[in-house]
C-alpha cells in the first residue's frame, strides 16, 4: 500500500480498541520470567557451549603477540578465535569499528578474541589467562583541544551546513544576543539486557538467537560481515530487554558467537559482561556547541546559529546536535554547522534521540538565558518565536504543531505562574526551591514497513512481522490494530515479531516503530479485509468488520468461516509518496521540572516533572505514557548523573561499570506526570500516529538545569549538572 | 576467576586452623564484595573459607555498658536494632545510608569494615594500580579522580575506603576484636585498623594473615544528638563524594568522623574540640595538610559547608 494523500477515515478511527489503555499483553509473560531473552533460550538448540569475550587493554595501536597456549590448555576449552584464526571478515556498513580486532586496534575494550568452554565459568578463567603484547600508539581523546581541526560532516537530518539570510550580520545588529557555549559527555545506553547471541551453524547456514532492534539490517550486516548470502542468516530476536540504539548494528557478541560456533563446531553463546559494554559498544558521543541568538528587544529572534563539535573513529559520523535548531524557532537570519573530530576513542553512534537530546540540552537552556536577557518569560519567548512552517524552508508547513499549546497546557497544571522569576528566592527548609521549562520537540521518520497477516478457522489473526520489542509495547500496539481492522477482540489476535523469516519492518529506531510497523499491520490487514469479503462474497468497500462478523446490509456471517477451508494470509507494505517532504511531520511537547538544590551541599533533587505532549494519535495511552516517563527518567540523568569519564592520557571510559555509571534510581524520581494532547495527523500514515518515545527524553535535560538556575542563580552549560559546579557560587551557610 | 576450593567453618578455632593450612585462603561472609573481586581476578584466593556458620551473628550488652556486635551480624539488622537505634544512631543512619536494601540484607559487620576502595582503575585490571599490584604505579593520580581521597594519601595510592558504617563507628570510637590463627585474640581500636596507603596501598589494616574479626565492641552510650549526612549525586545507591558522622552534645562540643575523603574514616580527636567554634574550624584542623586533586578539591569545602548544615540542624 502506498500512502500518498492525507488519510481520511478508516476502520482504526473506530478506536474500540486502538487508542485504548490495553495492558501489554506480553505483560505477563515477562512478570512470570517466561519470556525468551537471547542467553536464556536453553530450549532453541542443544549442545550450547559458552563464549567469553576478551577485550583490548589498550585503546589504540596493534598486538604484537598473543600467547594463547595457557588458555588452550584451561579446563573445558573448545576453541579460541582470534583476527589470526577467524578466517577473512569485512566490516559492516553500519559498523565504524570492526568488531573482531587485530592485529591493529581501534579501540579500549575493542573485542580481540573469544574463548570458547563447556562452561561459562570455564570460559572465563581461561580468558584471563590470556597474555597479549601490545605496542601501544598515542591516540586523540580529548575533544576540546581538537576543535580547530574538526571538519564539516553532514548529519541524520541533512547537510552539515544551513544557512538562511545574512546570520552574522544580524547577529551582530541584534539589539539583544547571547553567545554562549554548552557541553554534553559522551553517555552510555546502559540497558538492562545485555548484548547476548546464541549461535548455531548448519552447514552453512547460520541461526542467530540475538537481542536486537533493527532484524533486517542485521541480517544483511551479518551476512557482509561473514562474507555469506543474506539468506543463509537467520536472525530471530522476540524480546529485546532494552536498547536505546545499542542494539541496532551488529555488536561483538553476534559476530563471536558466530566465529566461536564454527571453532568448537557446536552451538556457542556469548554475551557481552557488563564492565566490557561501555568501552566495547557504542555510545552518545559528547558534544561542545555554541549557541548564538540575537533578538529585537520585544523578544522577536532575528537571527540563531548553532554549531556543534563532536568526534568519532575515523569514517564515523557526527552527532546531530544542530538538527532541531534548524525548525524550532522562528527568525530570518539563521545558520548551522556541524563539525565532526578523529577521536580514538570507542565508536560514537546512535542514542535514543540521537542528535536531538544534545541539541536540545543546549539550545533550550539557551533560550531561558535569553529570555532573562529580554526580561521575559521563558515560555512566553518561546510561543512569541512558535512558527507553523520549517523556519529554513517556509513553503512547507507543519503537518501539526501544537508546541504553544502544551505550554500554555503545562503552565497551567504545573502552576508555572507560581514561578518566581528571580534565581534564588524560593526557599523549603533546607532546600532552594526552582521550577524550569523546556520544549520538547522530536521530527516522525516514515520508513516502509511490511507485515504478514493469517486467519485461521478458529478466528485467530496471526501476525509476523520483523517488528521487535524493546520494551516499548509493539506486540499490543500490533495486535491492537490487527483486532481493530479484523473486528475481533485483543485475545483473538497472536503477535510474532523479531524473526528474520517475517516481512521486514521498520524495526525499533528513531522513535520511528510504532507508527510504521502498525501501518505495515493496517496494509496487511486491508488486504485480508479483502480476501475474506471476496471469499465470503461480499463487496469488501461495503463489509464491516465486527465483533468477530463480517456484515453488510443485514446478512452477517462469522469471520472464521473465511478460512473454514484452510487459513487465509495476506501480506503487504505500507509505502510512503511524498507527504514528508511537503509537510514537516514532527511531535511537540512541554517539560516542567521542580528541583530542590540543598542550601548546604548543593546535592539536586528533583521534586516532580509533567510533560505534555502532542505527537499525533496515541495508539495506546498507556504504553505511550511508559515511554514518556522512562524518558523523562532518562533526561534526568543525562542532566544530572550520567557521563562517562574519558581518561585523556590512555583515551577509555573509566567508570564502565553500573555501580561508577550512574543512572536514576528510584529516590531520584519521586513524582512524574505526563498528559497528551488530543491530536490525529493525517500526514503520517493511515494510523494518523506519529512517535512519542524520543520525543519524551528532548528537552527534558535543559528542563532541570532551567529548573536548577531558577533554584540558585548559578547557571551550568556543562552537563551533567553535577554539585561540584554549583558549590563555588552556592551562597554562603552559617 | 580462578578456581578455589571451599570449605564451611564450624567454629573460629577451626577457621584459623584452616587458614593456617592454605595460606591463599580467605573467609567469606556474604560475599557481596568479595566475589564480584574474584569475578575480576583482582582477588584471587584459592581457598575460600565460609564463615557464615560460625556463631558470630548476635548483638550482646557489654560488661562495660556498651554493645558487642557479632562479625557476622547483617548491616540490616544492625540498623534496625533497638539499642542501636535509641543510643547509637549515627552507626544505624550510617548503616541506611549504604549500598541497597539487598545488600545490606547480604553484608556483614566485618565484611563491611574490610570493602575494598571503589577506585575505578583498581577495578579495571587492565590499569596500573599500587593497590591490586604493588609497584605498577597509581593511575587515579592524573586520571579520573573525583571520589578519591583530599587527605591522608600518598604517592602511591590516594583511594579512598568507600564504608559508611565505619565512619558511624569510628565516631563511636569501636572496637574491633579478632582471634589469630594461633587462637591469640587481641582488640584493635577502630582508629588503628584501617591503615593509611603510604608505600604499601596493598597493606589496608592492621590485621595479619589469617586474622579472623569476631566482633565489633561500642563502648557505652555518650548521648548527644547523632547524625550521618552522607551527599551523593545520585539520591540512593551510591558512594560518598563526603559524608559526615557527627555526634554534638548539648554544650555545642561532640565528634565528627569523615567517610569519603581519606583511606580510612577520618577523625582527629584535636578537631573534635573545635565543634563548639564551628565547622569552619573543625575543618582548619580536621583536613590541615589536605591535598587534593583539581578534580575533587570540592570536597574540602563540601565538607565543611555539610559539617555547617549538620551542626545547625543538631541545634534543631
Ligand atoms: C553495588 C554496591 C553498592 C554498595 N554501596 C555501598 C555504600 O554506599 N556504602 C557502604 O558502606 N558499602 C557499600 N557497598 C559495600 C557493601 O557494604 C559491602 O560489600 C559489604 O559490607 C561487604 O560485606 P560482606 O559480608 O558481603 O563481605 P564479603 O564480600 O564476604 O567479604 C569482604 C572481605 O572481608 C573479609 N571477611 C569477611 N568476614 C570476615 C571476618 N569475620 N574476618 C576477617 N575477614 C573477613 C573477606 O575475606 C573479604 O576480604 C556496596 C556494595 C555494592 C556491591
Ligand atoms: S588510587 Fe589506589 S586504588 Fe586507585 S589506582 Fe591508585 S593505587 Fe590503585
Amino acid at each position: 500500500m502506498k500512502f500518498e494523500s492525507p488519510a481520511t477515515t478508516n476502520p482504526i478511527d473506530q478506536l474500540k480498541i486502538v487508542g485504548q489503555s490495553v495492558s501489554r499483553i506480553d505483560g505477563p509473560l515477562k512478570t512470570t520470567g517466561t519470556a525468551p531473552y537471547a542467553y536464556e533460550r536453553h530450549d532453541v538448540v542443544a549442545n550450547q557451549a559458552y563464549g567469553y569475550v576478551v577485550g583490548s587493554a589498550i585503546a589504540k595501536g596493534r598486538i604484537k603477540s598473543i600467547d594463547l597456549g595457557a588458555a588452550k590448555a584451561a579446563p573445558g576449552v573448545l576453541a579460541i578465535v582470534t583476527a589470526d584464526n577467524a578466517g577473512k571478515l569485512d566490516k559492516g556498513r553500519l559498523n565504524t569499528a570492526k568488531l573482531l580486532g587485530g592485529p591493529e586496534i581501534q579501540h579500549y575494550h575493542q573485542a580481540i578474541a573469544v574463548v570458547v568452554a563447556e562452561t561459562f565459568e570455564q570460559a572465563r578463567a581461561a580468558a584471563q589467562l590470556i597474555r597479549v603484547d601490545y605496542a601501544a600508539e598515542q591516540g586523540a581523546f580529548d575533544l576540546a583541544s581538537l576543535l580547530d581541526k574538526a571538519k564539516p560532516n553532514p548529519i541524520t537530518a541533512g547537510p552539515a551546513d544551513t544557512a538562511v539570510g545574512d546570520f552574522a550580520a544580524n547577529f551582530a545588529a541584534a539589539p539583544v544576543r547571547l553567545d554562549a557555549r554548552y557541553s554534553t559527555p559522551d553517555e552510555a545506553h546502559a540497558m538492562m539486557e545485555p548484548h547476548a547471541t546464541i549461535a548455531a551453524w548448519e552447514g552453512d547456514k547460520l541461526t542467530l538467537w540475538t537481542s536486537n532492534q533493527m532484524i533486517a539490517w542485521n541480517k544483511a550486516e551479518m551476512a557482509k560481515i561473514l562474507g555469506m548470502r543474506a539468506e543463509n542468516v537467520r536472525l530471530d530476536s522476540p524480546f529485546v530487554g532494552g536498547g536505546f540504539g545499542g542494539k541496532l548494528f551488529p555488536r561483538a557478541d553476534a559476530l563471536l558467537a558466530a566465529l566461536g560456533a564454527r571453532a568448537a563446531k557446536r552451538p556457542v553463546k556469548v554475551a557481552l559482561q557488563r564492565p566490557l559494554m561501555f568501552n566495547n559498544t557504542t555510545h552518545r558521543p559528547a558534544t561542545i556547541q555554541r549557541i548564538r541568538i540575537g533578538a529585537t528587544r520585544d523578544g522577536k529572534i532575528t537571527a540563531i546559529g548553532h554549531e556543534s563539535w563532536s568526534g568519532d573513529l575515523p569514517g564515523g559520523k557526527a552527532d546531530g546536535a544542530v538538527a532541531q535548531t534548524r525548525l524550532l524557532y522562528a527568525g530570518a537570519h539563521r545558520m548551522t554547522a556541524t563539525r565532526l573530530a578523529t577521536l580514538d576513542l570507542p565508536e560514537g553512534n546512535a542514542m535514543r534521540a540521537p542528535g536531538e537530546a544534545t541539541g536540545m540540552m543546549a539550545l533550550e537552556i539557551a533560550v531561558d538565558e535569553m529570555a532573562e536577557k529580554l526580561g521575559m518569560d521563558p515560555i512566553e519567548f518561546r510561543i512569541l518565536n512558535d512558527t507553523q512552517v520549517d523556519p529554513e524552508k517556509p513553503e512547507r508547513p507543519f503537518s501539526q504543531r501544537q508546541l504553544t499549546e502544551c505550554f500554555r497546557t503545562g503552565a497551567e497544571r504545573f502552576g508555572w505562574s507560581k514561578r518566581n522569576p528571580q534565581p534564588g528566592r524560593v526557599r523549603d527548609g533546607r532546600w532552594l526551591v526552582g521550577i524550569g521549562a523546556a520544549a520538547a520537540f522530536r521530527n516522525n521518520l516514515l520508513t516502509k514497513s511490511a507485515a504478514r497477516v493469517r486467519l485461521d478457522n478458529g478466528g485467530i489473526v496471526t501476525v509476523e512481522t520483523d517488528m521487535t520489542d524493546i520494551g516499548t509495547g509493539s506486540y499490543t500496539i500490533i495486535a491492537q490494530t490487527a483486532a481493530e481492522m479484523m473486528g475481533v477482540p485483543l485475545e483473538k489476535v497472536k503477535v510474532r515479531l523479531g524473526d528474520s523469516a517475517f516481512p521486514v519492518s521498520a524495526g525499533s529506531g528513531g522513535q520511528w516503530g510504532g507508527n510504521n510497523s502498525t501501518a505495515g499491520v493496517y496494509a496487511a490487514c486491508v488486504k485480508l479485509r479483502e480476501a475474506v469479503a471476496q471469499k465470503l462474497g461480499f463487496n469488501s468497500a461495503e463489509a464491516e468488520f465486527a465483533d468477530g462478523e463480517v456484515r453488510s446490509g443485514n446478512r452477517r456471517v462469522p469471520l472464521a468461516q473465511a478460512a473454514a477451508d484452510g487459513g487465509l494470509s495476506a501480506e503487504d507494505e505500507i509505502e510512503y509518496g511524498d507527504l514528508a517532504k511537503k509537510y514537516q511531520q514532527s511531535t511537540f511537547g512541554a517539560h516542567f521540572v521542580e528541583v530542590g538544590v540543598d542550601a548546604a551541599t548543593a546535592e539536586i533533587r528533583v521534586r516532580r516533572m509533567l510533560a505534555v505532549c502532542a505527537a499525533g494519535r496515541i495508539l495506546n495511552p498507556k504504553t505511550a505514557r511508559s515511554q514518556v516517563i522512562g524518558a523523562m527518567t532518562m533526561g534526568v540523568g543525562a542532566a544530572l548523573m550520567e557521563e562517562l569519564v574519558v581518561d585523556k592520557r590512555t583515551g577509555f571510559f573509566v567508570n564502565h561499570d553500573l555501580a561508577a555509571y550512574e543512572v536514576p534510581v528510584h529516590a531520584d524520581i519521586p513524582h512524574q506526570e505526563m498528559f497528551f494532547l488530543d491530536e490525529t495527523d493525517p500526514m503520517s500514515s493511515p494510523m494518523k500516529a506519529k512517535g512519542v518515545a524520543e520525543l519524551g527524553i528532548c528537552g527534558v535535560a535543559a528542563a532541570v538545569a532551567n529548573a536548577v538556575y531558577n533554584a540558585t542563580g548559578v547557571r551550568v552549560r556543562d552537563y551533567p549538572i553535577t554539585l561540584d559546579k554549583l558549590l563555588e557560587q552556592m551562597p554562603d551557610v552559617g | 576467576m580462578k578456581s578455589f576450593t571451599y570449605e564451611r567453618a564450624r567454629n573460629p578455632a577451626e577457621a584459623a586452623a584452616s587458614v593456617l593450612r592454605k595460606p591463599d585462603a580467605k573467609f567469606i561472609a556474604g560475599g557481596t564484595n568479595l566475589l564480584d573481586l574474584m569475578k575480576l581476578e583482582i582477588e584471587t584466593p584459592a581457598h575460600l573459607i565460609d564463615v557464615n556458620g560460625l556463631a558470630l551473628d548476635k548483638i550482646e550488652p557489654t560488661a562495660e555498658g556498651g554493645l558487642r556486635i557479632g562479625a557476622l551480624v547483617r548491616n540490616t539488622d544492625l540498623a534496625a536494632d533497638s539499642r542501636v537505634r535509641r543510643d547509637y544512631a549515627v552507626l544505624s543512619r550510617a548503616l541506611l545510608a549504604g549500598a541497597s536494601g539487598q545488600l545490606r540484607n547480604k553484608a556483614t559487620t566485618a565484611g563491611n569494615l574490610l570493602q575494598r576502595t571503589r577506585c575505578p582503575y583498581f577495578y579495571d585490571t587492565n590499569q596500573p594500580c599500587n593497590k591490586r599490584r604493588p609497584g605498577s604505579g597509581c593511575a587515579a593520580i592524573g586520571g579520573f579522580s573525583r571520589q578519591h581521597a583530599v587527605v591522608g594519601g600518598s604517592e602511591a595510592c590516594i583511594a579512598t575506603h568507600p564504608s559508611d558504617m565505619a565512619v558511624g563507628m569510628r565516631a563511636l570510637d569501636a572496637t574491633v576484636e579478632t582471634v589469630r590463627p594461633d587462637g591469640a585474640t587481641r582488640a584493635i581500636p577502630i582508629a588503628e585498623f584501617h591503615h593509611l596507603p603510604g608505600s604499601t596501598p596493598h597493606v589496608e589494616t592492621a590485621l595479619s594473615p589469617g586474622e579472623l574479626i569476631t566482633a565489633v565492641t561500642l563502648p557505652k552510650p555518650v548521648g548527644g544528638t547523632h547524625i550521618y549526612r552522607k551527599v551523593r549525586d545520585r539520591a540512593s545507591y551510591a558512594f560518598a563524594l563526603v559524608s559526615v558522622a557527627a555526634i554534638v552534645q548539648r554544650d555545642g562540643t561532640g565528634r565528627v568522623a569523615l567517610g569519603g575523603v581519606a583511606h580510612k574514616p577520618w577523625r582527629i580527636e584535636s578537631a573534635d574540640s573545635q565543634l563548639p567554634r564551628g565547622a569552619k574550624a573543625v575543618m582548619a584542623e580536621l583536613l590541615s595538610g589536605a591535598r587534593p586533586t583539581r578534580e575533587n578539591a570540592f570536597k574540602l569545602s563540601l565538607a565543611e559547608r555539610t559539617l555547617g548544615a549538620v551542626l545547625t540542624e543538631a541545634k534543631g
